[in-house]
C-alpha cells in the first residue's frame, strides 16, 4: 500500500506541474522565435544602412564612369566588367568539369580505392578556406604557367574554388533521377553514354543549373582569393584581352571600405547594392528554373 | 500507325559488338575520370603551392622561433616571426563568433525543428539561409561602418579596428550554418523517439531537450565544428573590421591580426616575389590549411563515430 501511495503523491505532484511545464515551452518556443528574428533583423538592418547610404549615388555616371581619387567621380564600370569576364571564364570551365566529375562520380566510378579517393577529396576541398585557393592561384596559375595576375588566372582560381560546389549539386540531381530510366534506356540497346546523355542528364538539368548557379554566386561574392591573387584596386580600365589585369565587384567594394573618407563608404555602399542585386536575381531565376523544370517530369 | 515493323527499325540490326561505339564509350569514360581527377589534382596543387614556399621560408626562419616567438613583425627592420599573435586573434574573434551563433543557431534550429508549424519554418529556414549567401566584404563593411560605431558609443575605449565588432558580425554570418546544419539532424531523428516520448506525458519543451537534442548531438556538434572552421578561416571581416595590428591579446576593443588579415596585407602591398616577407604568406596559408583540415577532419569522423543508428 506504502507504493500505491506513493505513486500517487508522485502523479498529483506531476500532474500539478503541467502548467509549469507548458509554460517552460512556451518561454522555450519564444526565445527560439527571438533567434530567428534576431538573425533576419540584422539582415534588414545590412540592408537597410546600406540602401540608406547608397541609393543617392546609384546612377548611369557611376555605372559608366571609371574609378577615381574624388568620389563625386568615382564609378564602377571596370570592376562591372571584371567581374563579368572573369565569371564567363570561371564557369565555361567550372561548369563542365564539375558536371563531368559528377557524372563519373554517379554514374561509371568503379567501388575502388580511386573512387573513395576522389569523393573524399572533394569533400575535403569543400572546406579549405577561399583564401588557401588565392595562394594556390598565385603560385600555380599566376607563376608557375605565367598567366600573371590577370582575368584568365582569377577566373581559373574561381572555378576550383566553386567546383565542389557544382560537384555536390551535379550528384544530388543524378541521383534523383530514377534508375527504371536508365534500365528502360538501356534495355532499349542504349549504350551507357547514350542514356547518360539523352535521359539522365536532360532529367536532371533543372537540379544542375540551380547548382551552378549558386556556385556562381558563390565565385561573384568571393573577394580574398582574388586579392591574394594580386587583382587589382585601382583600375581605371576595362580589360580587353584574358591576360589583361582586372578588378571585380567586392575588391572595388573592399577598396572603397578602407578609405577614410565617409563619401567613399557611401560609394561602397552603392557597390553593394549592386552586388546584392546581382545575387538576387540569380538566386531568384535558380528559384524560378527549379519550379519551373521541375513541372514537366 | 500503319508503318510495319520493318520500318519502325533498321534493316540490318545488329547486335554484336561495335567497335566504333565501343571506342567512344571508352573515350567518354577516360575524359570523365580526367575530369574526375581535376579535384585530386587540386589538392595536390594547394599541398605542393603551400609546401613549396613554406620549406623555404623555414630555410631561412627556425621553426623553433616561429612556434616560439610571441612577436610577428616581419615587414618590420627587426624580423620577429612568432605566429602566436596571429594565431590568438584568429582564434579571439573565431570564439565571439561562436559566443553569437551558437546559441542563436542552436535556439533557431530547436524552435525551426520542433516549435515551428511546417509552413512557418519553410518560410524561415530558407529566409535565415540568406544571411550565408551575403558576401563577407558585404559583413566586412556592416562591421566597420556601421557595427563599430554603435559598440564605441556603449563601450568605453573600443578602438576604430577591433576584434569585437568583426567577431560579432561574423558570429551572425555562421549563425545560418550551424542553425541549417543543426535542423536538419534534429529533423533526421526518428519519428518514433518524438512520439514515444510524447506518449510518455512529456511536453514540447522536454522532448525537444531530452530526446530530440540529445539524439542529434553529433550532428550539432559537427555543426558548430564547420562553424569554426569557417570563422577561422573567414578573411574579409576581420580583414576590413579587425585592424592589422599583431599583437599579443585577448583584449576584444582593441586592434589585432588574424592570419588570413596578415595574408590579405602582405597580398595588398608590393612584395617582390621570392622575397622573406613574401613567402611569410604561404608559411601563415600553411599553418591555416592545416588548422581547417583537422577541423574538418574532426567533424566528419565525429559525426561517424558517435551519430546514434537507429534502423
Amino acid at each position: 500500500m506504502t507504493l500505491n501511495t506513493e505513486t500517487l503523491t508522485r502523479s498529483a505532484s506531476f500532474h500539478a506541474n503541467i502548467a509549469a511545464r507548458k509554460m517552460r515551452g512556451n518561454i522555450f518556443a519564444a526565445l527560439g522565435l527571438l533567434s530567428v528574428i534576431i538573425g533576419l533583423a540584422m539582415l534588414v538592418v545590412l540592408v537597410g544602412d546600406v540602401l540608406n547610404r547608397g541609393v543617392p549615388w546609384l546612377s548611369l555616371d557611376f555605372l559608366n564612369s571609371f574609378d577615381s581619387r574624388f568620389a563625386a567621380r568615382a564609378g564602377i564600370k571596370a570592376a562591372l566588367y571584371g567581374t563579368a569576364y572573369m565569371m564567363f571564364f570561371t564557369m565555361l570551365v567550372a561548369l563542365p568539369l564539375g558536371v563531368m566529375t559528377a557524372i563519373y562520380l554517379e554514374e561509371y566510378a568503379p567501388d575502388n580505392w580511386l573512387t573513395s579517393f576522389i569523393q573524399i577529396n572533394i569533400s575535403n576541398l569543400a572546406g579549405v578556406p577561399s583564401i588557401i585557393y588565392g595562394l594556390l592561384g598565385l603560385t600555380v596559375f599566376v607563376r608557375w604557367m605565367g598567366l600573371g595576375r590577370s582575368v584568365l588566372a582569377g577566373a581559373l582560381t574561381m572555378a576550383l574554388l566553386v567546383l565542389p560546389i557544382i560537384v555536390v549539386a551535379t550528384r544530388e540531381a543524378i541521383r534523383a533521377v530514377p534508375s527504371s530510366m536508365r534500365d528502360a534506356s538501356l534495355a532499349l540497346g542504349a549504350t551507357k553514354w547514350q542514356t547518360v546523355w539523352n535521359h539522365v542528364l536532360p532529367y536532371a538539368m533543372p537540379g544542375i543549373l540551380t547548382g551552378n548557379i549558386l556556385a556562381a554566386s558563390r565565385a561573384i561574392g568571393e573577394t580574398a582569393p582574388l586579392i591574394t591573387l594580386g587583382a587589382l584596386t585601382f583600375v581605371p580600365f576595362v580589360p580587353r584581352d584574358p591576360l589583361d589585369r582586372f578588378t571585380v565587384l567586392p575588391i572595388q567594394i573592399f577598396n572603397w571600405t578602407s578609405k577614410p573618407q565617409a563619401e567613399f563608404h557611401d560609394l561602397a555602399a552603392a557597390g553593394i547594392i549592386l552586388l546584392l542585386a546581382t545575387l538576387l536575381v540569380l538566386n531568384s531565376v535558380a528559384i524560378f528554373l527549379r519550379q519551373r523544370l521541375r513541372k514537366r517530369f | 500507325m500503319n508503318q510495319t515493323v520493318s520500318q519502325l527499325y533498321p534493316k540490318r540490326l545488329s547486335l554484336g559488338h561495335n567497335r566504333a561505339r565501343d571506342l567512344r564509350e571508352r573515350t567518354v569514360q577516360g575524359i570523365l575520370l580526367m575530369a574526375a581527377i581535376v579535384g585530386v589534382l587540386t589538392t595536390a596543387g594547394i599541398i605542393l603551392a603551400l609546401g613549396a614556399d613554406t620549406l623555404r621560408f623555414f630555410q631561412r626562419v627556425s621553426i623553433i622561433s616561429f612556434l616560439t616567438d610571441t612577436q610577428w613583425t616581419p615587414l618590420f627592420s627587426i624580423q620577429k616571426f612568432g605566429i602566436w599573435p596571429l594565431i590568438t586573434a584568429t582564434a579571439l574573434t573565431s570564439f565571439i563568433a561562436l559566443v553569437i551563433a551558437i546559441p542563436l543557431g542552436l535556439m533557431s534550429a530547436i524552435f525551426l525543428s520542433e516549435f515551428a508549424a511546417p509552413r512557418l519554418r519553410d518560410v524561415l529556414k530558407p529566409a535565415l539561409e540568406i544571411l550565408a549567401g551575403v558576401p563577407t566584404v558585404v559583413y566586412g563593411f556592416f562591421a566597420l561602418i556601421v557595427v563599430t560605431p554603435i559598440l564605441q558609443n556603449i563601450i568605453p575605449g573600443v578602438s576604430t579596428f577591433n576584434s569585437l565588432s568583426a567577431g560579432l558580425v561574423m558570429g551572425v554570418m555562421i549563425t545560418p550554418l550551424v542553425a541549417s546544419l543543426s535542423e536538419d539532424a534534429m529533423s533526421s531523428v526518428p519519428r518514433g523517439l518524438r512520439e514515444g516520448a510524447y506518449a510518455l506525458g512529456a511536453t514540447r519543451y522536454e522532448v525537444a531537450t531530452r530526446v530530440i537534442f540529445p539524439a542529434a548531438l553529433s550532428g550539432i556538434v559537427a555543426a558548430v565544428i564547420l562553424a569554426l572552421s569557417r570563422a577561422v578561416g573567414e578573411t574579409m571581416i576581420v580583414a576590413i573590421a579587425a585592424g592589422q595590428n599583431p599583437t599579443l591579446t585577448l583584449d576584444p576593443r582593441v586592434p589585432v591580426e588574424t592570419m588570413t588579415a596578415y595574408i590579405v596585407q602582405v597580398s595588398l602591398g608590393d612584395t617582390p616575389y621570392g622575397s622573406l616577407s613574401y613567402l611569410t604568406i604561404f608559411a601563415v596559408g600553411a599553418t591555416l590549411f592545416v588548422l581547417t583540415f583537422f577541423m574538418n577532419l574532426f567533424s566528419h569522423w565525429f559525426v561517424r563515430r558517435y551519430r546514434e543508428v537507429y534502423d
